[in-house]
């Protein structure tokens, strides 16, 4: 399927530094349409500055980057309006209401109107939370509010949704859930891009970008990456890495 | 435009489900009026004073009268010794002993002249000097009637005359001083903590990986709060107005221009706190500590400039308070136009342009 649709994210050579401290150091990689693409890497690795170069949060030092086929440096605003972002950090208004949340954020995103009522209908009783349409979010369990976040966050429907540790903090049973909900996205054609360090949230990635101080030292699917470092699991690739690194 | 409105809607939705918001917004203005208004004065009423009179004659038995039908003192108790005066303060409610000495009347008439002796309470400064001077004031008023019924063929009047506030009153102060004060702090509080809360949840981020400008994030941040701070400049004249008869001698228009400029600077101020602050807390604790105290000690309002030392004479300067205060006075109390404050408001004018420079030049290096 990739052969014929040119990827939608496409790195060349993207670097990002501080001052003399290289947070990221020369990326190069692509990601196909539709697929599930996991960043994965101990804290401090470099992943959330990727992700924030690739969504225009911060601008790179260097490189090529295409984003929905934009380019990063250039095209910042065509860009925006094709992804979808979620961060680690909760992301949603607690003081106003579920239904208020979606009317902001698909207004941000120019829905219209009707847009807006229609997707709000399906994305209520896709997630069961119908009852709670006038709920204040400050009122809803943290694994709702997360899955509701995410909902939000492709709402305009875009051609790629980032997740920056979208599971942080969340039990593994909502998590199992919200993977489920990651599944059925890439399903509609959405790209998902995901930083992780949760070593069974690897598993479930199509394809698996690992990092290491700013670098790519293993990019693969989890099934090769298992046969070539003749490991059980996720697990033990990620500590067989780490011990070649040193 | 329909985005940045649903945007401008939210934060709406963010103050008015925040009772404590709504109270700093609409109560404190209130409260802070009232408490100044009716409770801190500095003008005198009933003093409670003590008469030590060694001479009881008919010239120091007047001018005792004339103290206390002045108004400002009540006889609290009349002494026969000067020892009973130490005990007296002691007790604290006495505030002043006036001391005559034996002899008034006789001695008045020789050279070299006679003594009144006023003896204050002064572990209260401030009262203690208004209470002498008010008493010797009216002393003397009366000595020069006495003199010019007598003899003496010139004699010199000093008529006094105040203008602008004829009966003196602390509010006409207090008024313009307050409207300084909860403008620069309700806009600069409110709006720097309500973008370093949008910081330290996480929403910023989503907000500016949105297709909304960061100007449009930071104008539909700033927009309710320019509303509601109007709402306020105005409740605060017109309170002033109907409860303290504060008047508004000059151009309304004029005084609503001035505070809406005011209140930008003010928000440009908060702007500029909140790309510094990264939470709620320190947004609260710098708004309060740059802007609230130098609000209060430097910019006029309570502690005249023209007494400060020369370095806090030129941080005052600095204080946008102390030249927003200068307009309103001249046009509430004076009803000068433009012309006479134009310098003023040109000052207030380039403040709002330096901290919206400002602002944008860390945004920036913010987001690189």
């Amino acid at each position: 399927m990739a052969a014929h649709t040119p990827p939608v994210i496409n790195v060349k050579e993207m670097t990002k530094s501080f001052g003399s401290f290289v947070a990221v150091d020369r990326l190069t990689f692509q990601v196909e349409k539709g697929e599930i693409f996991g960043f994965l890497g101990a804290n401090g690795a470099g992943k959330t500055t990727a992700v924030r170069v690739l969504c225009g949060l911060s601008s790179p030092t260097s490189g090529q980057i295409t984003v929905a086929g934009y380019d990063v440096w250039t095209q910042t605003e065509q860009v925006k309006r094709s992804i979808g972002y979620m961060s680690q950090r909760f992301s949603l208004y607690e003081d106003i209401t579920v239904y208020e949340n979606i009317r902001l954020f698909g207004g941000i995103y120019g829905l219209s109107r009707r847009q807006i009522r229609e997707r709000a209908g399906e994305l209520l009783s896709r997630l069961g939370l119908e009852h709670q349409r006038d709920a204040l979010i400050a009122s809803l369990p943290l694994g709702w509010r997360q899955k509701l976040a995410f909902s939000i966050a492709i709402i305009h429907r875009p051609g790629i949704v980032f997740l920056d540790e979208p599971t942080g903090g969340v039990d593994p049973i909502t998590r199992r859930q919200f993977w489920d909900l990651i599944y059925e996205t890439a399903q509609t054609g959405i790209t998902v891009f995901v930083t992780t360090h949760y070593m069974d949230e690897a598993e479930y990635c199509d394809r698996l970008c690992v990092m290491d101080e700013g670098r790519i030292v293993a990019m693969d699917t989890p099934y090769r990456l298992k046969q070539l470092y003749g490991a059980q699991d996720m697990n033990e690739v990620f500590i067989k890495i780490a011990r070649k690194e040193i | 435009m329909k985005r940045f409105l649903g945007f401008v809607w939210k934060e709406f939705l963010h103050i008015f489900r925040d009772y404590r918001t709504m109270l700093i917004l609409f109560g404190i203005p209130v409260a802070q009026i009232m408490l100044f208004g009716y409770v801190i004065t500095n003008e005198l009423k009933d003093i409670r004073i003590a008469v030590l009179d060694h001479s009881k004659d008919e010239v120091t038995r007047e001018i005792t009268r004339k103290i206390l039908s002045s108004g400002f003192f009540i006889l609290d108790r009349t002494l026969d010794s000067a020892g009973q005066m130490e005990e007296v303060f002691r007790e604290g409610k006495v505030k002043e002993v006036v001391v005559f000495p034996p002899g008034f009347a006789e001695n008045m008439q020789r050279l070299p002249g006679v003594d009144i002796q006023l003896i204050a309470d002064a572990s209260d400064a401030n009262t203690a000097q208004l209470v002498v001077n008010y008493t010797s004031a009216i002393i003397q008023n009366y000595l020069q009637n006495r003199i010019s019924e007598t003899s003496l063929p010139v004699k010199v009047n000093a008529g006094v005359r105040m203008f602008y506030n004829p009966s003196l009153k602390g509010v006409y102060m207090f008024v313009p001083g307050i409207m300084a004060m909860i403008l620069v702090l309700i806009s600069a509080l409110m709006t720097s903590v309500s973008i370093a809360r949008e910081k330290e949840f996480g929403t910023m981020e989503v907000l500016l990986v949105s297709p909304l400008r960061p100007s449009q994030i930071i104008l539909g941040k700033v927009t309710p709060y320019m509303a509601l701070s109007v709402i306020n400049a105005v409740s605060i004249i017109l309170l002033g107005n109907l409860v303290f008869g504060v008047p508004v001698q000059g151009s309304t228009v004029l005084l609503l221009a001035v505070s809406i400029l005011y209140i930008f600077l003010a928000l440009t101020i908060g702007i500029f706190i909140s790309t510094l602050a990264r939470t709620q807390q320190m947004a609260m604790f710098m708004s309060l500590f740059i802007m609230m105290l130098p609000t209060i000690l430097l910019s006029g309002f309570i502690f005249p400039i023209e007494n400060m030392p020369k370095i806090l004479q030129w941080f005052s300067a600095l204080m946008p308070p102390r030249w927003f205060i200068v307009v309103i006075k001249s046009i509430m109390l004076k009803a000068n136009g433009l012309l006479y404050v134009w310098k003023e408001v040109l000052i207030l004018a380039g403040m709002s342009l330096l901290f919206l420079v400002m602002s944008f030049v860390r945004f920036r290096v913010r987001l690189e």
